[in-house]
C-alpha cells in the first residue's frame, strides 16, 4: 500500500513538472516577453538590462526551475492586459468559481443517486422510463446550448431569474460570497444547472447501472428471503456496494466540473476563473492562461490523486496485503 | 459483372444491417443532405452572406417565412440584424463546422493511429512514453486541452494572419485533443494482432516493420478506427461549435455553426428567436444524427454482439 502511494504521488509530481514546462514556454516562446514590457522607445541597452533583470539570460534550465519555484510561490507575472499580478486576479476570481462548482457538484450527486436509485428501482414504471429519455437529450445537448435554452425560459420568458452576473456580492475580507444575498443566491439558480446537468445524467445513468447489477446477485436475494424490510435490502445492502464506481467517477468528474465551468460562465458572463481564461485566449494574455494552466493541473491531479488513495478507504478487498485478499 | 457486383453489396452482412435499422437510415439520410448542403452551398443557398451587394439593411430583422415590411422580400428562416439570409447562413456555416469537423478527425486519426502502431508494435521504452503522454492527456477533459492549444498556437501565429488562420488553428486543436482514443485503441489491437501467425509469418518472410504494420495490422484495425473516428466527429463538431461559441473559434469573417449560435444569443432578449433558433436546431439534429450513426456503427462492428 504504502508503495502504491509512493508511486501515485510521484506520478503527480512528475505530471505537474511536466504541465509547468508547458506553461513556462508559453512564456518563454510565444512572444518575446520584452517586446511586451517595453515601448516603442527603447534603447539596446535597455533590452540588455531588462533582460537581465528578468533573467533571460541564463541557461534554459535555470530559467525553468526559477519559474518552478516562483509558481509554487503563487509568483505567476504579470498580465499583459490588466497590468496587475495575475495572482492577484486570480485570488479575486478564484471564489465564484469554487462558489458555482461546489453548488452545481452537490445538485449533480444528490439528484444523480437519488434518480438513479429511483429509475433502478422502478425500472419499467414511465416516470423512470420519461427520466431516462430525457437523460439522452441531457447528454447529446452541448452545455452552452443548456445554458441559453434555461436563459430563454427563465429570463426571457417567464423574467423570473437574472440571466447574468453573481449578484450582490458580501465581501468576507479574502472571500467574496454570492450565498448571503437573494440575489447571489438567485443568480446561482440557473449557471448551477447548466453546469450540474450533463454531470448528474452522467451520475445518474451510472448509478442505475450498477445499480440493477447489485439487484440481481445472490446476497440481495438471501437478504429479502431472510425477510429483511426492503428499505434495508435497497439502501444497506445494495446501494452501499453500488458507491464504489460512483465514487471514483463523481471525483473524476469534479475536475470536469472545473473544466467546463469555462463554458458555463461565458454563457452566465459569471465572473470566475473560466470567464478570465477565455478572455485571455482571446487577447493571448500568456501569463494568465499559463497561471489557469497550472491552477487546473493541480486541481485536476489532486482530485485525481485523492480519487486513487479513496480506493483504499472505501474497497475492503483492496486493504491489507494482497495475499490474504486474494485467499 | 457491375450488377452482380452491386447485389452482391446490397446483400453483404453490412448493408443488411443497415437496411434493418431504421435510426440508421434516417440518420444517415439526414447527414447526408446536411453534408450535400454544405458541400454544394454556392449552390443551393438562395443568397451568398459573404457578398455585401446581395445584401440589403432594410431586409433586417425579418421574421420567418413572412415578407418584409419594407422590400416584401420573403426569407424561410429570417434574416439577422444585416439582412442576411439565415438559411444561407446556415449553410455556409455549416460548411466551416464540417470542414473543420472532418480535418481535425482526419488528422486525430492519422496521429492516433500512426502513434498506436508505433507503441503496440515495437514497445519498449518508445511505446511507454507514448502511452504514459497520452494517459495524461486523457485525465483532462478534451474540450479543455483544445481551449489550450488554441490558446498556444494563437500566440505563435503572426497577429495580422490570426483571423485567416484561424480555421486552421482549430483544426489543429481540436485534433490534437483526439488523438489518445486512437492511440489507445489502436495500440491495444495490434497487442493482440502482433502475436498471430500471419504477422509472425511475414515478420519471418524479412519484411520491414514498416510494411507489417501498415499492410497486414492496420487493415485489421480498421473497424474499430473507423467507429472511434464516427463518434469523434460528433464530439469535434461539438467541441468546434463549443470554441467558436465562446469566442475562441471561427472568426465573424468566417462565421461556423458555434459563432452563428454566439451571434443569435445576442437578439434573444430582443425578441428575434430565430437569428438563435435555427442555427442551434441544426447542430443539434448535426451532431445527434452522427452519433446515432457511430452507435449504430459500433454496435455493427462489435464481433462480441454478433
Amino acid at each position: 500500500m504504502l508503495a502504491f502511494v509512493i508511486r501515485r504521488v510521484f506520478q503527480s509530481f512528475v505530471v505537474l513538472l511536466v504541465v509547468g514546462l508547458v506553461a513556462f514556454s508559453m512564456f518563454r516562446f510565444v512572444g518575446d516577453p520584452i517586446e511586451n514590457m517595453l515601448g516603442q522607445e527603447r534603447t539596446g541597452a535597455d533590452i540588455e538590462r531588462l533582460r537581465g533583470q528578468l533573467g533571460l539570460d541564463q541557461p534554459f534550465p535555470v530559467q525553468y526551475f526559477k519559474f518552478l519555484t516562483g509558481a509554487a510561490q503563487g509568483n505567476f507575472g504579470v498580465s499583459y492586459r490588466q497590468g496587475r499580478p495575475v495572482a492577484d486576479i486570480i485570488a479575486e476570481r478564484l471564489p465564484a468559481t469554487l462558489e458555482l462548482a461546489s453548488v452545481s457538484a452537490i445538485l449533480a450527486i444528490v439528484f444523480g443517486l437519488g434518480l438513479g436509485v429511483f429509475t433502478a428501482i422502478r425500472r419499467d414504471g414511465w416516470a423512470a422510463n420519461t427520466i431516462m429519455t430525457l437523460s439522452l437529450v441531457g447528454v447529446s445537448l452541448p452545455t452552452f446550448l443548456i445554458g441559453i435554452l434555461l436563459i430563454y425560459l427563465f429570463a426571457v420568458e417567464l423574467n423570473m431569474l437574472p440571466s447574468f452576473g453573481r449578484g450582490e456580492v458580501v465581501d468576507l475580507g479574502w472571500w467574496r460570497t454570492g450565498f448571503l444575498t437573494e440575489s447571489g443566491l438567485k443568480a446561482l439558480i440557473l449557471p448551477s444547472i447548466t453546469l450540474g446537468l450533463y454531470q448528474m445524467t452522467l451520475i445518474m445513468r451510472l448509478v442505475r447501472s450498477e445499480m440493477l447489477e447489485v439487484l440481481r446477485q445472490d446476497y440481495i436475494r438471501f437478504a429479502r428471503a431472510r425477510g429483511l424490510r426492503e428499505k434495508s435490502v435497497l439502501f444497506r445492502h445494495a446501494l452501499k456496494n453500488t458507491l464504489v464506481p460512483v465514487i471514483t467517477v463523481t471525483g473524476l468528474q469534479l475536475g470536469s466540473i472545473i473544466a467546463f465551468a469555462i463554458i458555463t460562465e461565458t454563457v452566465f458572463q459569471w465572473p470566475g476563473v473560466g470567464l478570465l481564461f477565455i478572455n485571455a485566449i482571446q487577447f493571448v494574455d500568456i501569463p494568465v492562461m499559463a497561471a489557469y494552466l497550472m491552477l487546473i493541473s493541480v486541481m485536476f491531479v489532486g482530485i485525481n490523486l485523492i480519487v486513487d488513495l479513496l480506493y483504499f478507504v472505501i474497497d475492503p478487498r483492496l486493504r491489507g496485503d494482497s495475499s490474504k485478499a486474494t485467499a | 459483372m457491375m450488377e452482380s457486383r452491386l447485389s452482391r453489396a446490397w446483400q453483404s452482412d453490412f448493408l443488411w444491417s443497415f437496411r434493418r435499422s431504421p435510426t440508421a437510415v434516417v440518420s444517415f439520410f439526414v447527414v447526408l443532405v446536411l453534408v450535400l448542403g454544405a458541400v454544394f452551398a454556392p449552390l443551393v443557398a438562395p443568397h451568398n452572406p459573404f457578398d455585401p451587394s446581395s445584401l440589403n439593411l432594410m431586409n433586417g430583422f425579418s421574421k420567418p417565412m413572412q415578407p418584409n415590411a419594407f422590400t416584401g422580400e420573403a426569407f424561410w428562416l429570417g434574416t439577422d440584424d444585416q439582412g442576411r439570409d439565415v438559411f444561407s447562413t446556415i449553410l455556409y456555416g455549416m460548411r466551416i463546422s464540417l470542414f473543420v469537423g472532418f480535418c481535425a478527425v482526419l488528422f486525430a486519426m492519422v496521429l492516433g493511429v500512426t502513434l498506436g502502431l508505433i507503441a503496440g508494435y515495437s514497445g519498449g521504452m518508445v511505446g511507454t512514453v507514448i502511452m504514459r503522454i497520452a494517459d495524461v492527456q486523457l485525465t483532462f477533459p478534451a474540450i479543455l486541452v483544445a481551449m489550450l492549444i488554441f490558446g498556444i498556437a494563437k500566440g505563435f501565429t503572426p497577429v495580422h494572419l490570426r483571423d485567416q488562420m484561424a480555421v486552421w488553428v482549430l483544426i489543429f486543436a481540436i485534433g490534437l485533443s483526439d488523438w489518445v482514443q486512437f492511440a489507445r485503441v489502436v495500440r491495444g489491437a495490434t497487442l493482440v494482432e502482433r502475436k498471430k501467425d500471419y504477422v509472425q509469418a511475414a515478420s519471418l518472410n524479412g519484411r520491414k516493420a514498416v510494411g507489417i504494420m501498415l499492410r497486414h495490422i492496420l487493415p485489421n484495425v480498421v473497424g474499430p478506427v473507423l467507429v472511434i473516428a464516427t463518434i469523434s466527429l460528433a464530439l469535434a463538431i461539438i467541441a468546434e461549435a463549443t470554441l467558436s461559441f465562446l469566442g475562441v473559434g471561427a472568426p465573424p469573417t468566417q462565421p461556423s455553426l458555434g459563432t452563428l449560435i454566439r451571434i443569435g444569443q445576442g437578439f434573444l432578449f430582443s425578441g428575434e428567436w430565430w437569428i438563435l433558433f435555427f442555427p442551434a436546431t441544426t447542430l443539434l439534429v448535426l451532431a445527434l444524427s452522427v452519433n446515432l450513426l457511430g452507435d449504430w456503427l459500433r454496435d455493427v462492428l462489435n464481433p462480441r454482439l454478433r
